[in-house]
């Protein structure tokens, strides 16, 4: 019971992309920690994050009729 | 030999609910049946003509690495786990039209609408979103614009991004006039739309500075505002000194909306539109949720006969006979070309694999099509004279006593007592001509969950109703003008390259100023015409939505041939023909009909006989002049979307021509196959 309620916890955050910033810092890690372009900056904090995220995310269309 | 049986009972019960409610006369029907008939229809379509389009026609393939994969930036190009993506696309996808569209056409009687949001979204609606969605997986997940460009040519490119841009700005008004038909001299309903407002503000600020990134935090407290909001409606409503506040005539509450659109557009996204987003997704799920559950549980008669007289085109909620405009006026629910903007460019970004394609593109649009199914229940439930004493507009049937006469002369009886009373338990002050949809929409859900949750807070039920579809139609309202507005610096800036830049605020309020301009217009003449601007604006909408989709399977079905799938393209090809027949009739009525309630021209000749005769009252008189600039404006504009049409069926058959007799046609665009990681790492596993 408790392992459906936590699958349905990740994805109800997941779907509301309130993991985003968790899920960047994750494929910071996996892509860009060992590349030299990205060494000297480091990630995003969550605002600065976040801010880029939301203007991306409503670049185009987005809502239907 | 289980599974065959199993099938074959679903089949047999499908057929018989499908049947049953095809061939019942007379007596009511369970609405039990049109969810079993749904349910079984859906089923069966899914499993066996999506899986058998997605194996032999497109023959989706697992091991091929999708643009997501490929490209996968973190960002717009994810991976995403495939019910997540199923989220994202159907909260994409289902807006308010599947609500809108099948409550108007319930004026022709459960039959014809039921009919057809199982038919369409199965061969149709359906079929075109996944088709989409696998042609632009294929291609880098590029937009429904670009692949027409691509495979069809300048002219297929262009024509899809007029469509777009037209079907933009009707759209939004629309629904601009749904929403301010559903306010009018309602203080309960315009406090609470209003408040929704310095709500979603205060979500934005919430997100973006106090607690940066908590989404679902934000959220939460901003559904629970919404909810007090709704509440604190009642007070504003019961106030003596602040129902004044909030009790307006249409006009004035269409220019705060025209106000309201142009402020949303140049604000940043995140303090308007991305929190208002959150806000209406989730009130959105929620109540479809609930209404879902409320017909399984209630099992409600319906009360409106299969067919009514009205088939004739003799209508009172829109003019025109069944054929074609049943078809017309239920657009989303059935077939929607708007999908295909977000089937194409959108979803594709978060593909993992082909194989998740059927269930997000198929059946992403079967779930709206329940929507749409929901949406019929709810209007037809109603008692007819009820429903068509809310839907009707005063110009057709007269204000409320003449009205009652003459709905009950049609042998739907209903009493002014009847409505007096029933707006009081919904907490309006009148429920007459509340033209839109949305009004009835509210009544049919309020007594639904009225009958499940207690009778007793039926006006809160009604004013909630009213909010969850305000809500997202200001979403839809707010998107769609930014997007417009890119769309328009986009062409601007090949004329003068400043103007397309996006963050020059010069361009910004010229190009917001131009589109919230183009749909206040249109919103305007809908609020002063006297029939109520309903039966014009929607129809509009409805060829404008059409078209798009025809344009999606145009690009669909050359590729289809160009693939040498000849054999396999009527799979678009079908429906391709039946929407250039429904809309090519639709829009050739709209132009030649005598008959005043369908005929652009017909309209504006008798209006103007009227006024040149001088009979007309001073205050018709005053805005006829306008009325008949209008009726010739819509008459051009329903002309310019067929000829778009033809232009685009053409160019398409002359590829398709070109093609098959062996002459140079332009290359399919689809990117080179990669073997796919994910497969890879998931065997080795």
């Amino acid at each position: 019971m408790l392992k459906y309620l936590k699958t349905f916890w990740r994805a109800v955050r997941r779907l509301s992309g309130d993991d985003a910033y968790e899920r960047y810092l994750e494929h910071y890690a996996r892509c860009h920690l060992h590349d030299d372009a990205h060494e000297c900056e480091g990630p995003l904090n969550r605002a600065e994050f976040f801010k880029q995220w939301q203007d991306q995310k409503w670049n185009g269309i987005k809502r239907c009729c | 030999m289980l599974k065959i049986l199993l099938w074959i009972l679903v089949g047999g019960l499908g057929a018989s609910a499908v049947g049953g409610i095809a061939l019942q006369r007379g007596e009511t029907i369970n609405s039990l049946w049109f969810i079993i008939a749904a349910v079984c229809v859906y089923t069966l379509a899914y499993r066996f003509y999506a899986a058998w389009i997605a194996a032999k026609v497109l023959a989706v393939d697992p091991t091929r690495a999708t643009p997501a994969e490929r490209l996968d930036n973190g960002r717009d190009f994810v991976p995403t786990n495939r019910w997540i993506v199923f989220g994202h696309h159907f909260a994409a996808i289902a807006g308010p039209g599947p609500l809108v569209g099948p409550t108007l056409a319930a004026q022709f009687g459960y039959l014809p609408g039921t009919l057809w949001i199982l038919i369409g979204a199965v061969l149709g609606g359906c079929v075109q979103d996944m088709v989409t969605l696998f042609f632009s997986t294929r291609r880098n997940a590029r937009s429904l614009g670009q692949m027409a460009r691509d495979e069809l040519g300048v002219l297929g490119g262009t024509a899809a991004l007029i469509a777009t841009f037209a079907i933009m700005i009707i759209l939004i008004a629309v629904l601009g006039l749904v929403v301010v038909n559903a306010m009018k001299h309602s203080p309960w309903a315009t406090s609470t739309v209003a408040a929704t407002i310095p709500i979603a503000m205060i979500v934005g600020l919430y997100m973006r500075s106090i607690r940066p990134g908590r989404v679902l935090e934000a959220s939460i407290f901003g559904v629970a505002l919404l909810l007090a909001s709704v509440a604190y409606g009642g007070f504003v409503d019961r106030s003596e000194t602040w129902r004044v506040v909030f009790d307006h005539d249409g006009l004035t509450l269409a220019w705060a909306v025209i106000a309201y659109g142009f402020a949303a557009a140049v604000f940043p996204v995140w303090l308007l539109l991305a929190p208002r987003d959150y806000l209406s997704t989730f009130v959105k799920l929620g109540t479809i949720t609930l209404l879902a559950i409320a017909i399984v549980i209630l099992r409600p008669e319906v009360k409106m006969p299969a067919i009514t007289p009205f088939i004739d085109g003799t209508g009172p909620i829109f003019g025109g006979k069944l054929f074609p405009f049943v078809f017309i006026t239920i657009a989303c629910g059935a077939i929607s070309g708007f999908h295909a903007l977000i089937s194409s460019g959108t979803t594709p970004k978060l593909l993992t694999s082909e194989r998740d394609i059927r269930m997000i593109g198929y059946g992403g649009m079967l779930l709206e099509s329940f929507v749409a199914m929901m949406a019929m229940i709810a209007a037809t439930v109603l008692d007819p004279g009820v429903f068509f004493a809310i839907n009707s507009p005063a110009g057709v049937v007269g204000a409320e006593a003449a009205a009652v006469a003459k709905i009950s002369s049609w042998g739907f009886p209903v009493t002014v007592e009847q409505m007096q009373a029933l707006a009081a338990q919904m907490g309006e002050a009148s429920l007459f001509a509340r033209t839109g949809g949305a009004p009835s929409l509210a009544v049919g859900m309020a007594s639904l969950f009225g009958r499940v949750f207690g009778d007793g807070f039926l006006a809160l039920w009604y004013h909630f109703a009213i909010m969850f579809e305000a809500i997202f139609i200001l979403t839809t309202l707010d998107a769609g003008t930014r997007v417009g507005r890119f769309m328009l610096q986009d062409m601007l800036g090949n004329i003068w390259p400043k103007l397309g830049e996006t963050s020059w605020t010069p361009s910004v309020m010229l190009t917001s100023a131009i589109v919230v301009a183009g749909w206040g217009y249109f919103l305007y003449i809908g609020v002063i015409d006297p029939n109520g601007g309903v039966n014009i604006l929607w129809p509009l909408f409805g060829i404008a939505n059409q078209i798009l989709a025809a344009i999606a399977l145009c690009v669909a079905t050359g590729i289809l041939v160009k693939s040498n799938k000849l054999r396999h393209a009527w799979i678009s090809g079908l429906p391709l023909a039946w929407l250039v027949t429904i809309t090519s009739t639709a829009a050739w009525e709209k132009l030649v009909s005598a008959d005043v309630r369908i005929g652009f021209f017909a309209a504006a000749n008798d209006l103007s006989a009227k006024l040149e005769g001088g009979l007309l009252p001073p205050e018709k008189a005053h805005t006829a002049p306008q009325l008949i600039f209008n009726l010739h404006l819509d008459a051009a504009i329903t002309l310019c979307f067929v000829v778009l049409l033809w232009l685009i069926v053409l160019d398409m058959l002359r590829v398709v021509f070109r093609h098959l007799s062996g002459r140079p046609a332009l290359p399919l665009s689809e990117a080179p196959h990669c073997p796919s990681r994910l497969i890879e790492n998931w065997v080795r596993d």
